[in-house]
């Protein structure tokens, strides 16, 4: 599952994970490998990404959007 | 041939001109860096945020959910265009004030004619340039290149949003220098509002439909999105021309230095010649007088 995290100014994350968690508008979820596509907007919290080695990474975020299609996602974020 | 003195003060002056170029060169230059790092930045995630809305519409139903997307009959059409403060930077200016008032005459000739194409500057010398070609400014925003920063942008953005949702206008156009890289700009004219909805995009499967789950729903998102959309846009021509300009500067005051050098080597050349020849003279003088006493 490929993640990457965008703000307006500059990439914060690009690679491969393997579970991110979100705050979303209506409250947290997360995604593993294979979730159905899904455009959500989140707002304010943080994001909780499992890296490949396992390592967690945490993003604090203000609002934002993500999109998953095909094992791809896209976070975009005002600020992170 | 001019005299010695007339060609050392051209020789002292075009010298101070070019040094005074070759500084704006250098300024220019670093002023592209910063600027180039900016809409490098922020082309990703305009794309992005892009890409996601096209894929958003294109699975919308009925386009008439959101304001923004609703196309009207363009009675009065509004052009922003954007320009820099400042001139010296090539045809920088005059070829996207062109662009605008052609697009003006011939696109909306019909709204141009009834006094219903009004235009929005960002820049001074947009402003010279129109009057000049006698259009109608309606506003200017010219203080926003001393601040450029999201917010102010958005500012601007939410003013001119309001104008069309309020019915001010029911086209607004965007003309912009889009950034290439230092020596090219590409004229760009794209429609601001009402917002283009997007194709159906397929995937390597041909599949159209990818069922996406909406949360917390599709309206909420659209209404979130679009807006933000729209502010991103704004602030991306504004960085894009911005870049531009400087990358335009860059490249007139280059050739102008060039220019400098050259003449300068066609007057120092010039200059010695006359002295030498000046010199020959003296001691022609000199020997002809010697001979002329040997008798």
């Amino acid at each position: 599952m490929f993640l990457e995290i965008i703000t307006p100014d500059k990439k914060v994350f690009s690679g491969k994970v393997k579970l991110v968690q979100l705050p979303g508008s209506k409250g947290k979820f997360e995604i593993l490998r294979n979730h159905a596509p899904i455009i959500s907007t989140l707002g304010e919290g943080v994001v909780k990404v499992v890296d490949e080695e396992g390592e967690e990474l945490l993003f604090e975020i203000d609002g934002g959007v993500i999109e998953n299609k095909a094992n791809k996602i896209i976070v975009l974020v005002e600020s992170a | 041939m001019a005299g010695l003195k007339e060609i050392r003060i051209r020789i002292a002056s075009v010298k101070t001109t070019r040094q005074v170029t070759s500084a704006m060169k250098m300024v220019s230059a670093a002023k592209l860096k910063k600027a180039q790092d900016a809409i490098l930045q922020i082309r990703p995630y305009a794309e992005k945020l892009h890409h996601i809305l096209t894929s958003l519409t294109a699975s919308l139903d009925n386009v008439e959910e959101s304001l923004y997307t609703q196309p009207r009959d363009e009675k009065k059409v509004l052009i922003i265009l954007i320009t820099s403060n400042r001139g010296l930077c090539g045809g920088f200016n005059s070829n996207i004030s062109k662009k605008a008032v052609d697009l003006a005459k011939t696109k909306y000739a019909n709204q141009l004619n009834s006094g219903d194409v009004d235009f929005l500057t960002i820049g001074k010398q947009g402003v010279r340039f129109l009057k000049h070609a006698q259009m109608n400014v309606a506003g200017e925003e010219n203080s926003i290149f001393d601040n450029l920063t999201f917010e102010n942008v958005s500012t601007i953005a939410s003013n001119v949003m309001r104008s069309y949702a309020e019915g001010s206008y029911d086209c607004i156009e965007l003309v912009y220098n889009q950034f290439k890289n230092a020596a090219m700009q590409i004229l760009t004219s794209e429609k601001y509002l009402p917002v283009e909805m997007g194709q159906e995009e397929e995937d390597e499967y041909g599949n159209h439909d990818f069922n996406y789950i909406y949360e917390p729903s599709k309206e909420y998102i659209i209404q979130e999105l679009i807006p933000r959309s729209l502010k991103i846009q704004f602030y991306k021509a504004l960085l894009d021309s911005h870049a531009a300009e400087h990358g335009a500067r860059m490249t007139a005051m280059h050739q102008a230095t060039d220019n400098a050098t050259e003449i300068m080597g066609e007057l120092t050349l010039q200059y010695n010649k006359a002295r030498q020849a000046s010199i020959t003279n003296e001691i022609l003088e000199i020997t002809a007088g010697a001979e002329a006493l040997k008798g």
